[in-house]
């Protein structure tokens, strides 16, 4: 660490104002915070510093979506070896389904990473500020959310619409007011359906005679026989964008990000109720088979899960108020629930719930806001 | 034609044009540019609608009491329109069923209404006539370059003639999808929007601060 640190001492005044290649100088700079931490002072007013900068809070989201990740690629080999018929015991082929996933969802990866990173570092240039760290977690988030089989030029393609359209037109990481991640996936679903829904697209080299329906694209066919078992929906071995299927290793995110303190509990939890709530009462309305499915089945199924945890968090899209997040999360979860069960055009809802409320979230925070000043007010006239 | 008269046709095609830099006829802009053909047929509608009914205003201008002048507008406007509407129902029926309402709907475009009121009221014919022409040109344009981003994408097609090789689809043994997003009128709105980024970068006066 310390060669490496004496390396960057020694090469620093060339990127600096006047040096050499001044003009690379936002890359150096991406780099140089990378390997260590800034030593940057306040220079005027008083402010509390802390160790955990931007780029720490994105690492921990990324370690947060390790295991979402891991058990994403195992998934995908033994997705792949269920449809071709093979019936060794699971822990026999462990490794091998993990290899073979691991060999498919790669690609996706360093594609999304290179043309991401690429636009980052060119605007950063061009515009003469530092390189933003908030694509080191939407870089892994937009493989999670897609479906192993997709083409990797729409990948690139749809990362670099999400960077340009959704965040950069707006100044980069922290002005954005819709989610990144999510805006790729709205894109290849608005644009490509045929390689993002259906029953053809979430098994890699699928055998003939398997179908590849997910529970949700069951449910809304109306094909509720042959929905997996809910062991098997909560354990994760079912088919489904990559790292949308296994609760438990969402959860381990999930507690990561909440110890860490980067996502917000109040989001998470609001999210759940708006769902039950709504769930209770199609449960309680009744009329069809998908209405009176038990409302914790929407937990398990599509991308809940993931997207309440890992989307619905992000702080940048979310509500800042805390009364705010309660209403923000509680729309999430009562829309996508609501979507699902009444849209049959849309399987999945928690997407577009997510995205809608991104929208809806500066105005939730702007009347919280003008309650609490009205209230104070109030309180102000009654003492006089 | 005079360097004045020539501006009147010059400016509505960059720095001011009625759907970049006035923000007005958004919602057709949006409705007809998902191929070219119904696109150019209804930039020259407006062109026509708008020319036309500039001209008549113009001749009216001094007769047309201020109190009920909206009035007046409307109907002329209103008579140009059903005349574009029956001659397109005459001679190319099958766009015009493709514009459906839209053609009707020139009435409320804005850009109509904003040249009667802001021009019209205020010059002679001739000029008048070439406003109208340079601002149906300039809402033409915008109208053009939407629709060739919005048919070549999300149809593969100019003018209804194939341009990506049919061998590059997936149906074929390709890798090639068509962009469904290209036919969705929210892909107008970001194409608008890109344009006017990038007319905006190239002009920098018409920033705001």
């Amino acid at each position: 660490m310390n060669s490496l640190r004496q390396f960057i001492d020694k090469i620093k005044p060339n990127f600096e104002k006047g040096g050499k290649f001044e003009k690379l100088g936002s890359t150096f700079g991406a780099f140089e915070t990378f390997a260590f931490v800034p030593n940057e002072v306040t220079k005027k007013g008083s402010h509390i510093r802390d160790a955990v900068d931007m780029k720490r809070t994105i690492i921990v989201v990324v370690l947060a979506l390790v295991p979402a990740l891991l058990f994403g690629m195992w998934n995908v080999g033994y997705q792949h070896s269920l449809s071709i018929g093979e019936t060794a015991p699971i822990c026999d082929t462990i490794w091998s389904n993990f290899w073979y996933g691991f060999l498919r969802v790669l690609p996706i990866i360093i594609v999304t990473y290179v043309v991401g990173l690429a636009i980052e570092f060119m605007y950063a240039q061009i515009r003469g500020h530092a390189v933003n760290e908030g694509f080191l977690a939407t870089g892994l988030l937009i493989p999670l959310i897609v479906p192993v089989t997709i083409p990797l030029w729409q990948v690139a393609l749809a990362t670099a619409f999400a960077v340009v359209i959704g965040k950069e037109v707006f100044g980069g990481t922290g002005m954005n007011f819709m989610n990144p991640a999510l805006i790729a996936r709205a894109f290849l679903f608005f644009a490509y359906p045929s390689c993002m829904s259906g029953d053809k697209v979430w098994i890699n080299e699928a055998g003939d005679a398997i179908s590849g329906a997910t529970p949700l694209g069951d449910a809304m066919v109306g094909n509720f026989a042959s929905m997996p078992s809910i062991m098997d929906m909560f354990i994760g071995t079912i088919p489904g964008s990559i790292g949308e299927t296994s609760i438990p290793a969402i959860l381990i995110g999930a507690a990561l990000l909440l110890i860490t303190g980067v996502a917000s509990w109040r989001i998470m939890l609001s999210v759940v109720l708006g769902a039950t709530a709504v769930g209770l009462l199609i449960n309680g309305i009744g009329g069809n088979e998908y209405m009176e499915l038990p409302f914790y089945y929407h937990f398990l199924m599509g991308g809940f899960a993931f997207g309440c945890v890992f989307m619905a968090t992000d702080p940048v899209t979310a509500a800042q108020t805390n009364t705010g997040k309660w209403i923000y999360g509680f729309l999430i979860g009562a829309i996508a629930v609501i979507l699902r069960v009444f849209n049959p055009a849309y399987p999945e809802g928690m997407m577009l719930a997510i995205l809608l409320m991104n929208v809806f979230a500066p105005l939730i925070d702007y009347y919280v806001v003008d309650a609490n000043i009205r209230a104070r007010k109030k309180r102000m006239q009654v003492t006089k | 034609m005079s360097g004045k008269n020539l501006k009147l046709i010059k400016n509505p095609l960059s720095k001011e044009n009625p759907i970049t830099v006035q923000v007005l006829g958004i919602c057709s802009a949006l409705a007809v540019t998902a191929q070219v053909k119904p696109a150019l047929v209804m930039a020259i509608s407006v062109i026509v609608v708008v020319a036309l009914s500039n001209v008549i205003i113009s001749l009216l201008r001094n007769t047309i009491p201020p109190r009920i002048r909206i009035i007046v507008q409307l109907l002329v406007v209103a008579m140009m329109v059903i005349l574009v509407d029956q001659f397109l129902k005459a001679f190319v029926y099958d766009v015009s069923k493709q514009l459906s309402v839209f053609v009707g709907l020139i009435i409320t475009n804005c850009i109509v209404m904003g040249r009667l009121e802001a021009f019209a009221m205020q010059n002679k014919p001739w000029a008048s006539f070439l406003d109208g022409i340079g601002n149906g040109l300039g809402y033409g344009l915008i109208l053009f370059i939407i629709a060739f981003f919005r048919e070549l994408f999300g149809s593969g097609t100019l003018l209804g003639y194939q341009i990506i090789p049919d061998s590059w689809y997936a149906a074929n043994g390709g890798f090639y999808h068509n962009n469904g997003l290209f036919i969705l009128p929210p892909m107008a709105l970001i194409i608008v929007g890109i344009i006017i980024w990038v007319h905006r970068s190239r002009n920098k006066d018409l920033c705001e601060n």
